[in-house]
């Protein structure tokens, strides 16, 4: 592999991993302070996707796709907080894990209805749909590398959120001690829902912004759910630094494993996150127990 | 836990009255009587995936085939027909489920599915088993015309092997010695390069790099970077669906397609040339229909399939129709008696039809012969070029059937 | 009075079950097997979730590996012979458990619903991405499994009624083991840990090494339903291993109810003939199916014991909980 090839590669492996922090960081942020396993979250990264579809094809605008896309997000994590969420906080795992499983099922047939089942593709705003001579007969597209950039710019939002608002301080707070924090009882019902709402539109957003570059097709969610919590995992759960890390490994892993061992390139991820259980059982920047 | 809510209205008889319609629900199938008598409308089983991936394609095949029946006026061979509808969902997992509940609980006469090779399998596997008549009107596994052909099993589409054998000698002649293959690794993939490649080894060419990629993963960029450094004459490759439209755009937004051109079998162009646009434009692929293929039949189908459904037909569509057209021909021997299981079989074997994609008919495993014809892309859609090779037959490997 | 009522309801349950074969046609027989087999993988998921207080997502990969070493010891053109392929089925699955519940087990909660999720993910991969047993496309057993011995043909599992019998036996089993477990020191001493781990630890339970037996012993148990699901369809394929049959197995559970051994069993019954009647009714039951899940969760979170109670008044309860930890001390 000459150099050229490698950065190629390489790049590919950092916007993989941009991609999958986008989406991990929504997951992350609604167990860190809900404490809230939410399976339906890849469920959210196929609608968005979905829903960049059928409004662009209806406006014929991507950036209203993008907006849109997220407001619809949030309102429906706000509803879905108040009708359902809210009564899980407390309760064991195992009812989040099977409250979301039929949230699955419930919002894949809702999808079947308002969008059909058929397989689409969603077309990148005219100004980023070009590509980048890079290599002598490689080019790249444009919309990749612009996507490495807007997913560099949420993640610095939501660091800047986290480290630096006192709304930011609070879920540091859940995310370190989450019954210590609700017993000091710092806003955390108004808190709780907008960061239900905020994790779904993330997720929502993931699957806006690859409809360019993926195609939009019904069982997507679900590689994303389990990619994302191995991210978790990797990382530690309710760290939005731990998601980026882990992002990354899993992305150059992915990347460089189809590469070099193209037979077990999907193994070799959970290879990955067996030898980090081994090491640090909590993840990379994990620092207690959930 | 706290929650110990109960559902409002919930009473001790509510329950009893529930448990006994559960019991009268699980009686009721034994009162049903047996009703075989001979003029009995004849029941047809359709098994497609009417959801998920493949769900437009199941949807098409549905269309062509009542279509043909329409047409007959609702009878074929003088039977009339009546249909039973299976969603398989394109899951192999569920399929043996779903098909014995056609065969053992609806009591069809004959099953017509589907799309998906694994679902299939596992139909021909219990056809095999029950001696139920089947009809594969899409399903392209090599295996269910060879070691698994069995006299009760059928099909009207193509083997995996077919499509694409002419491909081979198309690539070759075309001065393109040195050729990289790319596909999901399935059965399907795995058959379809196959194919390309013995034909194309034969001719002297020389295949580079065999890539495969988790069926039915997109994520192409790692590869499409491989294939840039290889730098090979040309790509061959297998996709269907959904990663079909994302290859060819991904293998146009990386610019391959200015220098690497890129040729595959038809179903890499076929239902989902509008979503590709333009990224498609001047593609080559063969397939054992183009859409401009102007023969009366072809002609006639099409303004029937518009005007039925409002739809363009295409390749599925037209083997939906082809099914009902064998077993047209099978209960037209018989007088509509499909007792007549041997007679009745025979006349399909022998069965010459003028379908919509050209003259067809059937070799000993059941499997068509049929054109090969090679398209290339334009206005947006497959339009013809040429006979690519003329009534190809299939080898029917491991056929073990006289 | 609890006492004699269950005996009432075993009997008649066991006379239904003996006399379902000869009385419906071969469809229902079939259907009544896959109940069963589901029947006996929830219960064996109970063991971990019920009474250890695990809720584990990948308990579809320990039943799919019990599958598909039925189909990797079947040769082309011949049955495999049961002796050989069983223990060979279920000791793959019981190792797969030990390696993934040793991992998993060093986590705790939300960590361990994840972890299992991913391992359980890992090995539908395995399973999908190489070329093992066909890939992505599954592979078919050709026969079911010979019970012979020296060349007699002992059971002919080809005939639905037989194979039926022979699963019936396989859950009574399941019951008769899982029923002696939880009732013994051991089964204590699991729950106790699940009611107040620092109390079980406080009192010297090697918590690890129990959660740990349980998980490979439920792995076990769950390796025997695949190993009757593949030999029952002739067909393996790596969604057999998926999280969403893991998930639809934790709803059987829940529907079951967490505390008893044989209320999967009817979770099972219930969620597979709900499955039934709505797939012919309509296009969009999985819509409706998630609603009665959802429904479930947030109003009865005791299963169908809560509607057993509407209908009958409160029955015994046989679960061990932390009173009995004395007893079980010297585990």
């Amino acid at each position: 592999m000459d150099l050229a090839t490698f950065g190629v590669q390489l790049l590919n492996a950092i916007q993989y991993g941009m991609v999958l922090f986008l989406v991990a960081s929504g997951l992350t942020l609604v167990f860190g302070i809900l404490g809230v396993i939410n399976l339906a979250h890849g469920t959210f990264y196929m609608l968005g996707a979905y829903m960049a579809y059928g409004i662009a094809a209806a406006t014929g605008s991507f950036w209203l796709a993008l907006i849109g896309g997220m407001a619809i997000a949030f309102v429906a994590g706000l509803a879905l907080e108040n009708v359902f969420i809210r009564r899980l906080y407390g309760r064991d795992h195992l009812a989040q894990v099977l409250l979301s499983f039929g949230l699955i099922l419930v919002l894949d047939d809702i999808r079947q209805v308002v969008f059909g089942k058929d397989v689409h593709s969603v077309a990148p705003p005219a100004f980023l749909s070009g590509s980048i001579q890079l290599t002598d007969n490689m080019s790249y597209p444009v919309y990749r590398l612009a996507l490495c950039g807007f997913c560099l710019a949420i993640a610095a939002a939501i660091f800047l959120v986290v480290q630096r608002t006192k709304v930011g301080m609070v879920i540091r707070a859940g995310a370190e001690n989450r019954e210590m924090t609700r017993a000091l009882g710092i806003g955390f019902d108004q808190i709780n829902r907008y960061v239900f709402a905020t994790g779904i539109a993330l997720a929502a957003l993931g699957g806006i912004l690859v409809s360019p570059i993926s195609t939009v097709f019904p069982g997507m969610g679900d590689g994303m759910l389990i990619l994302s919590f191995v991210v978790i995992v990797v990382g530690g759960i309710g760290s939005i630094a731990g998601a980026a890390i882990g992002a990354l490994l899993i992305g150059l892993t992915d990347t460089f494993g189809k590469v070099f061992f193209p037979n077990i390139s999907s193994v070799l991820i959970y290879v990955l996150m067996a030898g980090v259980l081994l090491w640090r059982p909590n993840g990379i920047l994990g620092r207690r127990e959930a | 836990m706290t929650h110990r809510i109960l559902l409002p209205g919930l009473t001790r008889r509510g329950l009893l009255t529930g448990a006994a319609g559960a019991a009268t629900l699980a009686v009721a199938p034994q009162l049903r009587s047996p009703a075989v008598a001979q003029k009995a409308p004849l029941k047809v089983g359709l098994m497609l995936p009417y959801t998920g991936t493949y769900a437009k394609l199941g949807q098409f095949i549905d269309n062509g085939f009542r279509l043909y029946v329409e047409q007959k006026g609702g009878k074929l061979g003088g039977r009339e027909i009546t249909f039973v509808q299976v969603d398989d969902e394109s899951k192999p997992e569920a399929a043996t489920d779903n098909m014995n509940r056609l065969v053992g609980r609806e009591k069809v006469d004959v099953v017509v599915g589907t799309v998906h090779s694994g679902v299939a399998m596992a139909m021909v596997k219990v056809a095999r088993d029950n001696n139920t008549l089947l009809i594969i009107p899409n399903a392209g596994a090599n295996d269910a015309t060879g070691p698994q052909c069995a006299a009760n099993i059928f099909r009207t589409s193509f083997s995996n092997w077919q499509p694409s054998y002419p491909m081979g000698k198309v690539v070759f002649d075309a001065g393109l010695k040195n050729v990289a293959t790319i596909t999901w690794r399935y059965a399907a993939g795995a058959e379809s390069t196959g194919a390309f490649k013995e034909n194309f080894t034969k001719q002297g060419g020389k295949i580079v790099e065999e890539m495969t990629l988790p069926f039915p993963e997109v994520e192409f960029q790692a590869l499409l970077t491989r294939i840039a450094t290889l730098k090979p004459d040309a790509v061959f490759s297998f996709f269907a669906g959904g990663g079909a439209v994302k290859f060819v755009k991904d293998y146009a937004a990386a610019g391959l397609n200015k220098t690497i051109p890129l040729y595959g079998s038809g179903f890499l162009t076929d239902g989902v040339l509008e979503a590709q646009g333009e990224a498609a434009n001047g593609m080559k692929t063969t397939l054992h229909y183009a859409d401009n293929l102007d023969n009366p039949a072809n002609k006639a189908f099409l303004a029937a399939f518009k005007a039925k459904t409002k739809m363009d037909g295409d390749i599925y569509a037209v083997q939906g129709f082809d099914s009902a057209a064998l077993l047209d021909v099978g209960l037209n021997a018989v007088g509509g008696d499909d007792k007549a299981r041997d007679k009745m079989i025979d006349a399909m074997a022998k069965a010459k039809i003028d379908s919509p994609r050209g003259p067809l008919s059937f070799n000993k495993a059941h499997n068509p012969i049929q054109h090969i014809y090679l398209r290339e892309v334009r206005n947006g859609r497959n339009e013809f070029v040429s006979i690519a090779h003329e009534s190809l037959d299939d080898p029917a490997r491991g056929c073990r059937m006289a | 009075m609890a006492a004699y009522r269950t005996i009432i309801a075993v009997a008649v349950l066991l006379a239904v079950a003996l006399a379902l074969p000869f009385t419906v046609p071969t469809y229902y027989v079939q259907f009544a097997s896959k109940v069963l087999i589901m029947g006996i993988l929830a219960m064996a998921l109970n063991l971990v979730v019920g009474f250890g207080g695990l809720v584990s997502l990948c308990h579809a990969a320990f039943f799919g590996l019990g599958g598909y070493a039925l189909a990797l010891a079947t040769p082309k053109y011949d049955p495999a012979s049961f002796f050989v392929s069983f223990p060979f089925a279920v000791g793959s699955a019981a190792l797969a458990a030990l390696i993934i519940g040793a991992l998993a087990l060093r986590t705790r909660g939300v960590y361990f619903i994840m972890v299992t999720l991913a391992f359980g993910e890992m090995l539908f991969f395995l399973f999908h991405d190489t070329a093992i047993a066909g890939g992505s496309d599954g592979t078919f057993i050709n026969y079911k499994p010979e019970v012979a011995i020296a060349g007699t043909m002992l059971l002919d599992l080809d005939r639905p009624l037989v194979f039926y019998f022979a699963v019936l036996t396989c859950l009574l089993a399941t019951i008769a083991l899982l029923t002696m477990l939880v009732r013994s020191p051991f089964g204590h001493a699991l729950a106790a840990a699940r009611d107040n781990e620092r109390r079980a630890r406080s009192l010297g339970f090697p918590i690890f090494r129990l959660r740990l037996t349980a998980f490979v012993i439920s792995g076990a148990i769950a390796g025997v339903a695949g190993y009757l699901a593949a030999a029952q369809f002739g067909y393996v394929a790596p969604q057999m291993l998926g999280w969403h049959l893991s998930a639809t197995v934790l709803v059987m559970v829940l529907i079951g109810g967490l505390r008893s051994v044989a209320g999967p069993l009817i979770g099972a019954f219930v969620l597979l003939g709900l499955e039934e009647v709505l797939k012919t009714a309509t296009e969009y039951w999985k819509l409706i199916e998630g609603l009665v899940v959802i429904a479930i969760v947030l109003a009865l979170p005791d299963g169908m014991r809560h509607l057993l109670i509407a209908a009958f008044g409160p029955a015994n309860d046989d679960t061990p909980t932390v009173t009995s930890v004395a007893e079980a001390k010297h585990v």
